[in-house]
């Protein structure tokens, strides 16, 4: 052992200078580590757009297609359901889709870019439940509206535009994925000129 | 060597196996400090029973989880698959998931009698707080535990279920979306969700479960007991007398220290009745295991018995009866964040007991007559949400909700204000019966 007085401000910065260097250490450390949790290359890939043929969707038919594991609705529409929609808009949180979550193409009354199909991402957006679709006794709920759809965890309704009423706990309308119309009877889910 | 152990005891082949183990590893000396010579309050009643009971359901935790390990297969594709398999055709595997099944019930019977024991006799007020506060990590890290371990049969109910829990993230805001995403792993619960959960549920969170209860037991033989009269056995050095003191040896650590009075050693007095405790436990546990497992869904919900479909939510979903009471609270709040909020508050809120009880009586027994009602009230309250979080969402079910999650947190905010100048009753100087 050195007989040298001990320098306290030296033993005090390198102490200090190794914690640092230590703690820059372990937090790229624990970056793999926690990086390995987002979704894999595999998962990602799977969330690749859908080619969905409606030449077969009847009137007022839902179909579920699957697009990033989660249930996509492609419905379409009958007059009746358009006429029906532009009824009970005062009971609405947002009528007019002007929450930020929406995309421009889904900012008009019909929430769609053909009037009759509707695309929506069949998940409320309360706490991730998939709604019911209702066809026909949905009237039962709101009256003089006798399509729509109902969560049956929480309760929340939406209309055939995915809007969502008041009065129940989730936020927001149904989201709309991106989507393109190929041809008249093919539709690509999730992509969308100008979106990713 | 270390003059407390009692060599005259140490002879014969026996005897010197131990003296060359204690020459290496503190053996003896931990037996002594921890079990033989470790003073216990000699008042002990019922209540005192379920901290030994919790020990037991965590080691039929551990060892029925590992066997089921051996036949499950940890994937969206096999994982429903081979919770059939183990039920129907591994050889007694319907009795190992049962008794794992049972025994996630059973642990939350145990745990909220448990806390409900520490919240009667004020066994969280000074000097146990940091006890109390392991008690609540112990806590949280069982519900975590339970949520994932639900997820991995992958049944309707185990989907669902996951998917409403882990979207309460996304309440958060700003960061919320992304964090479900990173829990998940996926866009949606997948495979990879399931994969993960179950690398927690089997190696992750039981780990920090063993260390924690670890901590939680240093932590008591540190303080000592409480008991139902909230009365400390450990006085100042010198302020007994020799006659008053219990004619038992205990431990030098504890005596050096402090003056014991109305003091057993844990061992025989209370490993003996602990004893009868389990048997009792047992045969409940048993009854459970044998004759009604799924306890009318309770225990196993009937959406569970059909697989996972990412398309179709079931009719009703809730979660598990241990978590109903707080999941009535957030369903109480017709507003995600505020109700997210309300929930987590819910739990913290208990955590931090030791500094909203500003009293210094500890035992029920001795506090004034309001904290009697106020405890009655909590009991209700908690029962009330419990029943009201397993059932479907109405009118009157949401109103309920409402009021007991104002009682709920009240019960706090009463125990702040009162707890300050409380009228009590005179301690007793040393324990009664």
């Amino acid at each position: 052992m050195s007989n040298a007085p001990v320098d306290n401000s030296r033993r005090r910065f390198l102490t200090i200078a190794t914690s640092v260097v230590g703690g820059v250490g372990a937090v790229g450390a624990a970056v793999p580590f926690i990086a390995s949790w987002n979704p894999s290359e595999r998962a990602k890939s799977a969330g690749a757009p859908v080619e969905v043929d409606i030449s077969k969707l009847e009137s007022g038919q839902l179909i579920r297609v699957e697009w990033r594991g989660k249930p996509v609705w492609i419905v379409n529409r009958t007059p009746k359901m358009l006429e029906q929609m532009k009824q009970h808009e005062g009971n609405l949180r947002d009528p007019n889709s002007e929450e930020p979550q929406q995309l421009a193409s889904a900012q008009n009354g019909y929430r769609s870019k053909r009037p009759e199909i509707f695309v929506a991402v069949g998940i409320c957006t309360h706490l991730g439940c998939s709604p019911t679709f209702l066809n026909g006794s949905f009237g039962e709920l709101v009256e003089g509206t006798d399509s729509g759809f109902f969560c049956p965890c929480h309760g929340s309704r939406f209309d055939m535009a995915g809007r969502v009423f008041q009065n129940v706990p989730a936020p927001l309308n149904l989201e709309i994925p991106p989507y393109t119309f190929i041809d008249d009877t093919t539709i690509l889910v999730g992509e969308e000129e100008g979106v990713a | 060597m270390s003059g407390q152990v009692d060599k005259a005891a140490n002879t014969g082949v026996v005897g010197k196996v131990v003296d060359w183990i204690d020459d290496r590893i503190p053996m003896t000396r931990v037996w002594n400090m921890h079990i033989a010579q470790y003073p216990a309050p000699k008042n002990f009643n019922f209540w005192y029973l379920f901290g030994s009971l919790a020990i037991l359901v965590l080691v039929n935790q551990i060892v029925t989880g590992i066997w089921l390990t051996m036949s499950y297969v940890p994937s969206a594709e096999g994982a429903f698959a081979s919770v059939e398999y183990i039920m129907r055709d591994v050889e007694y595997g319907w009795l190992l998931r049962y008794l794992h099944s049972t025994g996630a019930s059973a642990f939350f019977v145990v745990v909220y009698l448990h806390m409900f024991r520490g919240m009667i006799y004020g066994s969280y007020q000074k000097p146990r707080e940091l006890l109390w506060l392991f008690g609540m990590f112990i806590f949280l890290a069982l519900m975590a535990e339970a949520f994932m371990g639900y997820l991995l049969p992958w049944g309707q109910m185990s989907f669902w279920g996951a998917q409403v829990i882990i979207s309460l993230f996304g309440a958060i805001p700003v960061i919320g979306e992304d964090l479900t995403q990173w829990i998940r792993g996926d866009y949606v619960i997948s495979g990879a969700t399931l994969n993960r959960f179950f690398a927690l549920h089997v190696i992750a969170l039981p780990l920090v479960l063993v260390i924690l209860v670890f901590l939680h037991i240093v932590a008591l033989h540190e303080v000592g007991s409480n008991n139902p009269d909230g009365v400390e056995i450990k006085r100042k050095k010198g302020s007994v007398a020799e006659e008053d003191k219990p004619k038992f040896k205990f431990h030098e650590y504890y005596t050096s220290k402090k003056d014991i009075v109305d003091a057993i050693p844990f061992h025989p007095y209370y490993t003996v009745k602990d004893v009868l405790g389990v048997a009792g436990f047992l045969i409940l546990f048993c009854a459970v295991v044998f004759f009604a497992p799924e306890m009318k869904g309770f225990f196993l919900e009937a959406p569970n018995f059909e697989a996972a479909n990412p398309l179709k939510t079931p009719e009703h979903i809730f979660p598990v009866w241990y978590f109903t009471p707080f999941y009535a609270i957030l369903r109480a709040i017709p507003d995600k964040l505020l109700g997210v909020a309300a929930m987590g508050a819910s739990i913290v809120v208990l955590a931090l007991l030791p500094w909203i009880d500003r009293g210094s009586v500890r035992s029920i027994r001795y506090r004034c007559g309001f904290h009697k009602v106020n405890i009655a009230q909590f009991v209700v309250t908690f029962l009330i949400l419990g029943w009201a979080g397993a059932t479907p969402q109405t009118t009157f079910s949401t109103i309920l909700s409402q009021i007991c999650t104002v009682t709920y947190f009240m019960f706090f905010v009463l125990l702040f204000v009162y707890s300050k100048n409380e009228t009590t009753k005179p301690l007793p100087t040393r324990l009664t019966k």
